[in-house]
């Protein structure tokens, strides 16, 4: 099995260190407009914690059915840390071992731990956005109030952005990072 | 030939009589020159340049406009009550009016003063005066609301006041009318001379939290205080004050308190009263006065009733106060940015006079006197004189200064403010007021560091400068541009009661540290209710406390049963929302008080007491959402001595007959 070259594995190593950095600054945000909000409201989401004007937007979300938004509806909050944790883990390790199968099992895990969570995002935001209260006291035939995946929509009186907050963004810079190296060891083995 | 001469004669009369009209004085319309409109228009969205803090006068409020537009922004409660928002109404408030008479629900507002840091302002309180029943007042800058009273002991009218001091070491509280004090206040009022006294009293800032208490009362001979301004700078450490009615009558005022040529400028060393006072002199003598205190905490205000205030006998205590001759019952008094000068405003006078503060130290030094009223020195007249304004106008009233050393005095008589400078005590400009301007402001006039651009108006006629409304109308301020050489009228804005001083600060210095909510967590009101599952009914005997909680766009409890005839119900309402804007109200059918406005995150308690058997509704009276109609609830009243059992609920449906 082949070894890894010294700046791929620096490179790895450091990678691996700036995902600590999602324990201290928010991963995903959602900004919502309206007339009467145009400064946003916004809620940020962190690694076991939301934060921003979540009362708020449950305040008003409460009109159209839609559940309260608590830390205690996303069971994701109680392992996330862990799971981070693991990939940190394993990036450290690919380090250490500095072989190049470990730095394809890391990219690997970045991967399917992204798409895991954008998937898991959409469940939850298709459940949030048609689970509705039938006691609600605007109810409009045929609509249901999914928040967008990635990206902007508009949801009645409102206007809806998600997207990667900070943590969100170094995560997709490791990602691509991964990628990159991946690429740069295949060609140099290649040569 | 004779038909020629007649024409001519007839187009002669004709050119004449055309001639003579238009001899005749060009009406305010024609006031208005160059592009005005555009100085005042703040665009929708867009922000006003300063806030400008008016005295209410006979509202007992304070009213804040945007400058340049003169937008109305917020009337807010000071010392009269406010239905609107429950202020002197709600559990929490009522103690705030109180005072040694008890409560007392109104009176008259008319100077501000803004608080400054080395002279200049910075945006954190504001303090105002009451007339009538003499208090100041300490408004919070953050939140706009009222949030300490302080009642004046041994004072008939709080007039001179709350004029602060360069660093807000002290507001002053000058007596208007000077009464008998002490152990023997029932004397006929012909006695004047040897029983009536005026007081000065200095009310200490606390730096850091703004709370007020007296930290020494002046005893002084029995005249009226009008008007008063700290020095600053060179001056700072002394108070200058006006004084009228040195004739001391009791009667007709209007003919007996004008005869002489000369009343005074007093000349207060508050830093020589200190020395006194830490050398341990002055005396502590009874008094009963209210001190009230809101807690930003708690949103309730409690009244304390003091016992005692520390006073100072300057007829005995040398070297704390001097009298300076000026003429002609002076109303202004006011110090220029520099600290050097001070120009009083003889209000039936025909001239300013300007004093420097180096001559006065001067002539104290070198016991330049004309001799002692009432036990206290009278510095001479031209030893303390830095020249006179001549000719400015008749009756000047008051001065504000811009950056460029000048000043400009309003004139009552002849409705005019003059600029002139104040070195040089040349008059530079004048323009018109509609109509008989009283008090004028120019922002951070008073200050060390006058911001210029604008001066206001206040006028105290309005007669015909807006659509009329029967016979009393509103009070008319005016805006002027005064950063060119000449002034020029910009705007006249309506103002609601009966603005006396105001005073004009940068939006910068108060809009960034607004508060929008009052977080829920902090809130440790003794009712509060901090979510729904915390809403109940509670009874003490014949008082039933609701704790209730409003958010949109429901309130819970929504039914209550079980209250009786002979109860007293104590509505504790609790706003829940932590969003900017969204106030609730609360009001009950047949409530004898008013309503309540409860702020994001706020509780506030209506009182209620139940006069009939019956159902009586409650609901939001704050337009708070799409549902906010639907904001509403039921209380049931019962006979006295009925057994229906107290309950409460909101959501919960019950399919029961009639019990």
């Amino acid at each position: 099995m082949k070894s890894l070259k010294p700046i791929t594995r620096i490179a790895v190593g450091l990678s691996a260190l700036a995902l600590v950095s999602a324990y201290f600054v928010p991963l995903w945000q959602i900004i919502m407009w309206a007339p009467q909000y145009p400064e946003g409201l916004e809620m940020k989401i962190w690694i076991n914690t939301l934060s921003g004007d979540v009362r708020t937007i449950s305040a008003l979300n409460h009109y159209i059915g839609m559940k309260t938004i608590e830390v205690s509806m996303f069971p994701e909050f109680s392992y996330m840390i862990y799971l981070v944790g693991a990939i940190i883990g394993i990036g450290l390790l690919a380090a250490i071992i500095n072989k190049r199968f470990m730095l394809l099992s890391y990219f690997a895990t970045i991967l399917l731990a992204g798409v895991g969570a954008l998937i898991d995002f959409y469940l939850w935001g298709y459940d949030y956005g048609h689970n509705l209260n039938p006691e609600a006291p605007i109810k409009i035939e045929g609509m249901s109030y999914q928040p967008p995946l990635i990206g902007t929509k508009v949801l009645l009186n409102f206007t809806a952005f998600s997207g990667p907050d900070i943590g969100g963004w170094i995560f997709i810079g490791v990602g691509v990072l991964l990628g990159g190296l991946v690429f740069y060891e295949w060609r140099k083995s290649n040569n | 030939m004779k038909t020629i001469k007649k024409s001519v004669v007839l187009l002669l009369g004709v050119a004449s009589a055309f001639m003579f009209y238009s001899c005749k004085p060009k009406g305010p319309q024609s006031a208005i020159v160059g592009d005005a409109a555009s100085k005042v228009y703040v665009a929708p969205g867009k922000y006003d340049e300063f806030y400008n803090i008016v005295s209410g006068g006979f509202n007992g409020q304070m009213s804040v406009y945007g400058i340049p537009s003169g937008r109305l922004f917020k009337i807010l409660p000071v010392f009269s009550v406010f239905p609107e928002s429950g202020y002197g109404y709600s559990e929490e408030t009522k103690p705030m009016l109180n005072t040694s008479h008890g409560f007392v629900p109104w009176d008259d507002l008319h100077h501000i003063a803004l608080s400054v840091t080395k002279g200049e302002h910075d945006g954190r309180w504001a303090f105002g005066n009451a007339n009538n029943t003499p208090r100041v007042a300490r408004i919070n800058l953050k939140t706009f609301k009222t949030e300490e009273i302080l009642e004046l002991p041994n004072s008939g009218g709080n007039h001179s006041s709350p004029f602060i001091t360069e660093n807000s070491e002290y507001i002053v509280a000058g007596t208007r009318f000077s009464v008998p004090v002490g152990d023997k206040r029932d004397v006929p009022i012909s006695t004047y001379k040897e029983n009536f006294k005026g007081t000065i009293s200095f009310i200490k800032i606390d730096p850091i939290t703004g709370r007020m208490n007296i930290g020494f009362q002046l005893k002084t001979p029995g005249v009226n205080f009008d008007l008063s301004r700290a020095g600053k700078g060179p001056s700072h450490g002394w108070f200058f004050f006006s004084c009228y009615n040195t004739e001391q009558a009791y009667t007709l005022l209007e003919v007996n308190a004008t005869q002489k040529d000369k009343d005074f400028i007093m000349a207060v060393n508050w830093k020589k009263a200190e020395e006194y006072i830490a050398q341990g002199k002055g005396e502590k003598v009874k008094a009963k006065y209210a001190h009230n205190l809101l807690d930003e905490g708690t949103h309730m205000a409690t009244s304390e009733m003091m016992t005692e205030v520390l006073q100072l006998d300057p007829t005995i205590l040398k070297d704390i106060i001097y009298f300076i001759p000026c003429p002609k019952s002076p109303h202004g008094c006011d110090t220029d940015p520099t600290g050097e000068y001070i120009v009083a405003s003889g209000k039936l006078a025909a001239i300013i006079p300007v004093f420097s503060f180096t001559k006065i130290q001067a002539a104290i030094a070198a016991k330049d006197f004309e001799g002692e009223f009432a036990g206290i020195p009278v510095i001479k007249y031209e030893s303390a004189l830095h020249g006179e304004v001549k000719k400015p106008g008749l009756g000047p009233l008051h001065t504000e200064f811009d950056e460029k050393g000048n000043a400009y005095t309003s004139f009552f008589v002849s409705s005019e403010i003059v600029k002139w400078n104040v070195k040089s005590l040349e008059v530079l400009d004048r323009v018109p007021t509609y109509y008989s301007i009283g008090h004028l402001c120019v922002p951070g006039g008073p200050t060390s560091k006058p911001h210029g651009k604008y001066v206001i108006a206040y006028n105290k006629i309005t007669k015909d400068r807006y659509l009329p409304t029967g016979p009393e109308l509103t009070q008319s301020a005016q805006l002027y541009d005064i950063s060119g050489d000449k002034m020029q009228l910009l705007l006249d804005f309506p103002t609601t009661g009966e603005p006396h001083y105001a005073e004009a600060i940068p939006a910068s210095l108060i809009a960034p540290n607004s508060t929008k909510i009052f977080k829920i967590e902090e809130n440790n009101h003794p009712y509060v209710a901090k979510g729904e599952k915390e809403a109940k009914v509670v009874r003490k005997g014949n008082e039933v406390h609701v704790y209730m909680t409003a958010i949109r766009s429901h309130l819970v409890p929504d039914n209550i049963e079980g209250i009786k005839m002979g109860d007293v119900v104590y509505f504790h309402v609790t706003n829940l929302e932590q969003d900017w804007d969204v106030p609730h109200g609360f009001a009950i059918k047949g409530a004898a008080n008013a309503e309540i406005l409860i702020m994001p995150g706020e509780t506030q308690t209506l009182k209620w007491t139940p006069d009939e058997v019956g159902v009586v509704p409650f609901y939001c009276t704050d337009f708070c959402s799409a549902l906010h109609q639907e904001m509403q609830g039921y209380a049931r009243v019962s006979p006295a001595g009925s057994n229906v059992p107290l309950k409460f609920s909101t959501g919960v449906v019950e399919e029961t007959s009639s019990k």
